[in-house]
C-alpha cells in the first residue's frame, strides 16, 4: 500500500514537472528540493524496504570472517568522522555482530580523532547489549585514537607496544590477555578498516596489508568506493561500498545467523529511501533531457 | 640560513627514509621517523587551535562580516577543549577514556556535533538531484556515454535495477543492470583509476626527487 501511495504521489509529482519542462518552463530549484524531501519522507514512513543479495565483493568478506577459526585476531579500525557514519557505521555494526558471533577476538582502534567517539557509541550500542558475556581484553579492546594518519600503521606493522603503550582506557596492553600473542599486526588474521577518507581502506592496503602480508578488507562510504576497485580482489579481499554494501552485508549476516534478524538493520532500512532518490535522481536527469533536446529542435526549427 | 636549514634537514631525512628502505636492518629508522612525526603532530594540534583562535578573534574584534558565526566557532571550541582536557563527568576521571558514556565531550560530541555534521551531508542529496536536473545533459557523445553510464551506476546499486532486468535469460546474465554495474565499475571504472594512480605516482616520484635535490621550494614560502 505504501508503495502504491509513494509511487503515485512521486509519479504525479514527476509527471507534472515534465510537463512543465517540455512547455518550456523552468522548474525552480526549491521544488526540486522538496520532491526529493518528499520522496525520502514518504519512504522512510511507509518503511518502504527491498531484498539485497550479497555481490561477490562483499560475499566474500563475509565468508573470510565466517570461515576463520574461532579466535583468530581481526582488527577494527574506525576511521570516519560522523558525516559518514549514517552510511558507513551499519558496516561497522555489522561487522562487531559477526565478529563477535564467531567468538573471533576483536581489535578495535581508530585513524581519526572522531572515530574514537563513535566506536564508544558502538560499544555501548552494539556490542554490550548484544554481547553481554564478551569480556573486555579477552574477547574484544580497544586502542582507541593514535594521531600519526599512515604513521601509526608504519609503526605498528612491525610493534604494536612502541605506538600503544597502553589501551584507551590507560590500561598496559601487556595487562590484556589478548594481546599475549600480539607483538605486531602481522600478528593479525584480518584487518578491516570503514572509512572514505584519508588515511582510510587505501593506507590499511599500502602500509599494513600488502606490506605485512595480512588479509584485509574494508569498508567504504560510496563516493570513495570506486578509488578503491584497484586493489580487489589482490590486496583487498573484498570491500563494501556506501548504504548498498553494508545492506548487502547486514541481508547475508540475517540468512546465516537468524538471531540478529530483529536486531534492526540500518542500512536495509535505509535502502528504501536510497532506492527511491535514486528513481527521482534518474527521472530528473530524463526529464532535464527532454526538455533540452525539446528547446534543441524549438532552435533549430526557428 | 633560514632557507638552507630546512631544505638540509628535509634532504637529510627524506634521503635517509628513501635508503631505510631497500636496507633491512635500517628497517626501524621508518618507525623511529613515524614516531617522531607522531611528537611533531602534537605541535600541529597548538598550532592549529591557537591559529584558530587568532583568526576568529580578529574576526570578532574587527565586527567583519558574519562575525557571529565566529562567536559560535570560538564557543565550540572553546566548550569542546576544556569538556575534553578535563574530562569532565568522565565516570573514570582524568584518566579514563576521553570517550566514556557519562563525559560531557561524549555528549557533546554524540548529540551536537554528530547530527550537525551529518545533516550537513545528507543535504548534498538535494544539491545532487538539482545538478541532475539543470547540468547532466547528452550534448556530445563523451557526455552521453557518461550519462549512460551514471544511469546503470544508479539503477544497479537500488533493488530497482534487478526488478527492471531479472527477465532476462541466465545466458545473457551480464546484460542485466546490477550486472551492468558490476562490470562499469571493474573494467572502465578500474582501467581509469589505475591510470590515475600509476600518472599520480609518477608525479609523487618526481616531485619527491625535487624536494631532496633542493629543487622544489615553495614549501618554504616566498618566491622562491
Amino acid at each position: 500500500m505504501g508503495l502504491i501511495i509513494s509511487a503515485v504521489v512521486i509519479g504525479g509529482g514527476l509527471l507534472w514537472i515534465l510537463y512543465l519542462s517540455i512547455k518550456g518552463q523552468d522548474v525552480d530549484r526549491r521544488i526540486v528540493y522538496l520532491f526529493v524531501g518528499a520522496t525520502v519522507a514518504l519512504a522512510i514512513i511507509f518503511r518502504l524496504e527491498f531484498g539485497e543479495v550479497a555481490t561477490p565483493i562483499v560475499k566474500s568478506v563475509f565468508d573470510k570472517i565466517e570461515n576463520l577459526p574461532a579466535g583468530s585476531k581481526i582488527v577494527l579500525s574506525y576511521d570516519f568522522d560522523p558525516a559518514m557514519a549514517p552510511e558507513v557505521n551499519p558496516m561497522a555494526n555489522a561487522f562487531i555482530r559477526h565478529i563477535l558471533e564467531k567468538k573471533h577476538r576483536l581489535f578495535f582502534m581508530s585513524l581519526w580523532a572522531t572515530g574514537q567517539s563513535l566506536l564508544s557509541v558502538s560499544l555501548n550500542d552494539v556490542l554490550k547489549p548484544e554481547f553481554p558475556d564478551a569480556k573486555y581484553g579477552v574477547d574484544y579492546c580497544n586502542l582507541g585514537y593514535k594521531a600519526g594518519n599512515e604513521g601509526v600503521l608504519n609503526v605498528v606493522i612491525t610493534n604494536f607496544r612502541k605506538m600503544f603503550p597502553s589501551d584507551a582506557n590507560g590500561n598496559s596492553l601487556d595487562s590484556l590477555p589478548m594481546f599475549k600473542d600480539v607483538e605486531s599486526l602481522k600478528d593479525m588474521d584480518l584487518l578491516i578498516s570503514v572509512g572514505g577518507g584519508k588515511p582510510g581502506v587505501k593506507e590499511w592496503v599500502l602500509f599494513a596489508g600488502d606490506p605485512g602480508k595480512i588479509a584485509t578488507a574494508g569498508g567504504s562510504a560510496a563516493v570513495s568506493t570506486p578509488l578503491l576497485y584497484p586493489y580487489w580482489p589482490r590486496q583487498l579481499i573484498g570491500l563494501l561500498g556506501g548504504t548498498k554494501g553494508a545492506a548487502e552485508y547486514e541481508a547475508e549476516l540475517i540468512k546465516t545467523h537468524p538471531r540478529f534478524k530483529d536486531k534492526g538493520m540500518p542500512a536495509l532500512r535505509m535502502m528504501g529511501p536510497q532506492t527511491m532518490a535514486h528513481v527521482v535522481i534518474i527521472a530528473f536527469i530524463v526529464i532535464g533531457n527532454v526538455a533540452y533536446f525539446r528547446s534543441r529542435r524549438k532552435g533549430k526549427q526557428s | 640560513m633560514k632557507r638552507q636549514i630546512p631544505m638540509l634537514i628535509l634532504s637529510a631525512v627524506g634521503t635517509l627514509l628513501v635508503v631505510s628502505v631497500f636496507i633491512p636492518s635500517a628497517r626501524h629508522w621508518q618507525e623511529d621517523a613515524s614516531l617522531y612525526f607522531d611528537i611533531i603532530a602534537v605541535f600541529a594540534f597548538f598550532l592549529g587551535g591557537g591559529n584558530l583562535i587568532r583568526v576568529h578573534t580578529e574576526k570578532v574584534n574587527r565586527k567583519s562580516t558574519g562575525w557571529i558565526y565566529s562567536v559560535v566557532t570560538l564557543l565550540g571550541f572553546g566548550i569542546m577543549l576544556v569538556t575534553g582536557l578535563f574530562k569532565i563527568g568522565n565516570p573514570n576521571g582524568i584518566a579514563g577514556d576521553l570517550s566514556q558514556t557519562g563525559s560531557y565531550f561524549q555528549l557533546l560530541f554524540q548529540y551536537v556535533m554528530s547530527p550537525l555534521n551529518s545533516t550537513m551531508y545528507a543535504l548534498l542529496a538535494f544539491y545532487v538531484a538539482s545538478a541532475s536536473y539543470r547540468a547532466f545533459r547528452a550534448k556530445n557523445t563523451e557526455a552521453t556515454i557518461l550519462l549512460v553510464a551514471a544511469f546503470v551506476i544508479l539503477l544497479g546499486r537500488t533493488a530497482l535495477g534487478v526488478l527492471l532486468t531479472n527477465w532476462i535469460p541466465a545466458q545473457l546474465s551480464v546484460l542485466q543492470i546490477p550486472n551492468l554495474a558490476i562490470w562499469i565499475m571493474n573494467a572502465p571504472n578500474l582501467a581509469g583509476q589505475r591510470a590515475i594512480m600509476i600518472g599520480i605516482s609518477l608525479g609523487v616520484i618526481s616531485m619527491s626527487l625535487r624536494l631532496l635535490l633542493g629543487i622544489e621550494r615553495s614549501y618554504l614560502g616566498g618566491d622562491n
